[in-house]
């Protein structure tokens, strides 16, 4: 068999030097991703598609003669049919109608060597362009381990392109890329084939095609259906699906908050150590409490983030994930979500952010933003410290159940359960709604069971946390920057104001008469505004509001928090808290995943809306409930 | 609240009404028509599931719903109210393992 030899139908062998845009094409689950990591490695860029929320990378890579190339890996889709985002972008592309992207030169076409009977059908519809087009029969060693073949030179002959057969994984037959690139393809023949007509009438004449290249399909391992008929298993399935779940969300609590915490204090310290060495004044109060704060409240998601790509980025790529998906699918397709969002909505109790950047292992785009929007409901972490200080201000704790539940336990939960109840009502609201899921039915490809590759997943946690960091951080750190100088202006005599006389003192000031309905003053106000940074901001801003350090003295803070709310209002505070979008870096990754203001701006008015709604309504009730 | 499972399954019907989700387990058909959006049947052929084509019923995953789908090369999952829609052609004896 000739595994190593790239099968051309004609030799030309000119040297090109005008190939500069090469599109890479491919089905999901073909490898497609792992290959151009393989040719490009770190030399790559994310970007988004204008408009839409479909992501592009784009990498760089050297022909033969040391010229540059560009190569733009597109949207895995499995038709050039414009129904899909993802295929819209990918024929938009090929034909050079998206803007801000050359119409590529040549195509390098994926496909999955042990699934050719459905993917030629793609390879039909992209030959038919008439690009310069190198197909490339992916997972060459699986195919090889399982007793699969296939006549690479026929079906060159075939599709009249040439055709290699490749493992991104292992490196095998690579240099066909380079060969491809290096000489100037001719432009495909037309086959004699009608093949771009129904689906139907392509995939029958990929059987024939398929045929004439002596393919035999390799045997599905033996291993994914033993695996499968555990993880799959009536009662197994269930257990162990229970298991890696806790696993998933103890991780992300028990080791991902101790690093975010080592982070911050980290950063506190470096701030500390860089303030003392700079001359007093608003240089330094710029540089340490916007600017460095600002780095500061970007860098602490990092190890969130990165341990929760880790994470699933194991489960997706061992092909647990899809098995997951299904088992937790009945379950939430009563909210009209399916098993998809299940991962991304329980990491959402860690933290939003990295739950809202994992939302992209959902297939669905309906069924993405309908997860974006509810997943800040959960209770996230932030959240807690503002809890425990109001619930302790106000409840004293009585045992309730034992020892261990007592009412401010009791308290606790019911703001957990409540953010919980809001959000399912908030996607039954969607679906019936703006966000129809009967549009979107789920249908979900089970890829086989496969090792995880250090290699691979390495790359996708720098890519991700390069995202994050360029693209949603470019936010928080203006958003950081605004609130440092709301709370530094205006000046007086050369030193910043008393908070109460700052911009944002005014503005809590002025916007009393609002929150008056919900039982809340001024300071309350100055706190809502502050913690847009992060929740438990308003913490600090109180202490600094009352002169009082909430660390070494939380009692004193908590005095004076009764002396100024009502009991009814300390309720609705919280009851805000549990709903309101009180979050920037939340609001700026969902502006980087939905890659546009829409949905951030729809999110944070509809959540600051139910929040105040729903703590006007506790105030009065709480009220005469006290009463 | 996590799972839901189903241990008892309603009296089935009898065995006329020749769609996807009325197969058993193991059991090997021809797919037929699918009465679905056209985006929505094209997505399916897509996939492997085509009208003329083999399909085998792989598993069911515990509470019964959604099912795993064997077609040439691949396995899909969808759920009975897709499944539902896409009439098929049962062939002769069940078939387990590939």
């Amino acid at each position: 068999m000739s595994c190593h030899a790239v099968a051309r139908p004609e030799e030309s062998t000119s040297v090109s030097a005008a190939l500069r845009t090469v599109a890479v094409v491919g089905p999901p689950n073909s490898g497609k991703t792992t290959l151009f990591n393989r040719l490009t490695g770190l030399r790559q860029k994310v970007g988004n598609f204008p408009g839409v929320t479909v992501e592009h990378h784009r990498g760089f890579i050297k022909d033969g003669a040391g010229n540059e190339i560009a190569l733009i890996d597109l949207p895995g889709v499995y038709s050039l049919t414009p129904k899909s985002e993802d295929e819209k972008v990918a024929v938009e592309v090929l034909l050079g109608k998206m803007a801000g992207i050359p119409k590529p030169d040549a195509v390098i076409l994926v496909l999955n060597a042990n699934n050719l009977g459905s993917h030629l059908v793609l390879a039909a519809r992209v030959i038919a362009l008439g690009l310069p087009t190198l197909v490339l029969l992916n997972m060459a060693d699986e195919l090889r381990a399982l007793d699969g073949h296939i006549d690479v030179l026929a079906l060159a002959r075939q599709l009249g392109t040439p055709v290699a057969l490749v493992s991104a994984v292992t490196g095998e037959g690579l240099f066909a890329v380079t060969n491809f690139l290096s000489s100037s393809a001719p432009a495909p023949e037309p086959l004699e084939l009608p093949v771009v007509g129904s689906t139907r009438s392509t995939r029958e004449w990929a059987v024939r095609v398929g045929e004439k290249a002596s393919y035999r399909r390799p045997a599905t391992p033996a291993w994914t259906h033993r695996l499968d008929s555990i993880f799959l298993h009536r009662y197994w399935g269930p257990v162990i699906f229970a298991i890696v779940v806790v696993a998933v969300f103890q991780t992300i609590f028990a080791v991902g908050q101790p690093l975010s915490n080592l982070m911050q204090g980290g950063l506190d310290r470096t701030g500390l150590y860089l303030g003392n060495h700079l001359p007093d004044g608003y240089f330094r109060s710029l540089l340490i409490n916007g600017v460095w704060k600002g780095v500061g409240s970007v860098l602490v998601f990092l190890p969130q983030i990165l341990l929760l790509f880790l994470v699933i980025g194991i489960l997706e790529d061992s092909g647990y994930l899809a098995r997951a998906a299904i088992i937790a699918d009945k379950t939430m397709s009563h909210v009209g979500l399916n098993g998809k969002s299940f991962i991304p909505l329980l990491s959402a109790y860690a933290c939003a952010v990295p739950a809202i950047m994992a939302t992209r292992t959902i297939e669905s785009k309906r069924d993405r933003i309908a997860t974006i929007l509810i997943a800040p409901f959960m209770t996230c972490s932030a959240r807690l410290p503002v809890y425990t200080m109001v619930i302790a201000a106000f409840l004293p704790n009585r045992p309730l159940l034992g020892p261990f539940f007592g009412t401010r336990a009791a308290a606790m939960l019911s703001l957990y359960v409540l953010g919980f109840l809001m959000a399912v009502l908030t996607a039954k609201l969607l679906n019936s709604t703006v966000l129809r899921s009967k549009d979107t039915p789920f249908v979900l490809e089970m890829p086989p069971y496969r090792w995880p590759r250090p290699v691979s997943l390495g790359l996708r946690l720098v890519d991700r946390g390069k995202a994050f960091v360029y693209r949603a951080g470019t936010v928080i750190m203006l958003v950081s920057l605004l609130l440092w100088a709301a709370t530094n202006f205006p000046m007086h005599n050369g030193q910043p104001p008393a908070v109460q006389d700052s911009v944002v003192g005014t503005i809590g000031h002025s916007i009393e008469p609002v929150i008056r309905p919900l039982g809340f003053d001024w300071k309350i106000g100055v706190g809502l505004l502050t913690s847009i940074a992060a929740r438990e901001v308003i913490i600090a801003t109180l202490g600094t509001l009352h002169g009082v350090d909430p660390e070494s003295h939380a009692g004193d803070l908590q005095a004076a928090l009764r002396q100024e709310l009502a009991p009814a209002a300390a309720v609705a505070l919280l009851i805000f808290f549990a709903f309101a979008m009180q979050c920037m870096s939340t609001i700026a990754v969902v502006r980087r995943e939905t890659n546009g203001w829409k949905w951030p701006i729809i999110q944070f008015t509809y959540m600051t809306v139910v929040a105040y709604i729903a703590a006007y309504a506790a105030y009065h009730i709480a009220g005469r409930l006290i009463a | 609240m996590i799972f839901n499972f189903k241990f008892g399954r309603k009296p089935r019907q009898r065995r006329e009404t020749n769609a996807l989700s009325d197969l058993k387990v193991g059991e090997r058909a021809i797919v037929g028509e699918m009465e679905l959006a056209p985006s929505l049947a094209e997505h399916l052929m897509n996939l492997g599931l085509v009208p003329g084509f083999e399909v085998t019923v792989a598993r069911a995953c515990p509470g019964g719903d959604p099912r795993v789908y064997r077609v040439e090369g691949t396995e899909i999952a969808m759920r009975r109210d897709l499944s539902r829609h896409i009439h098929v052609h049962l062939l002769g004896a069940p078939a387990f393992g590939d």
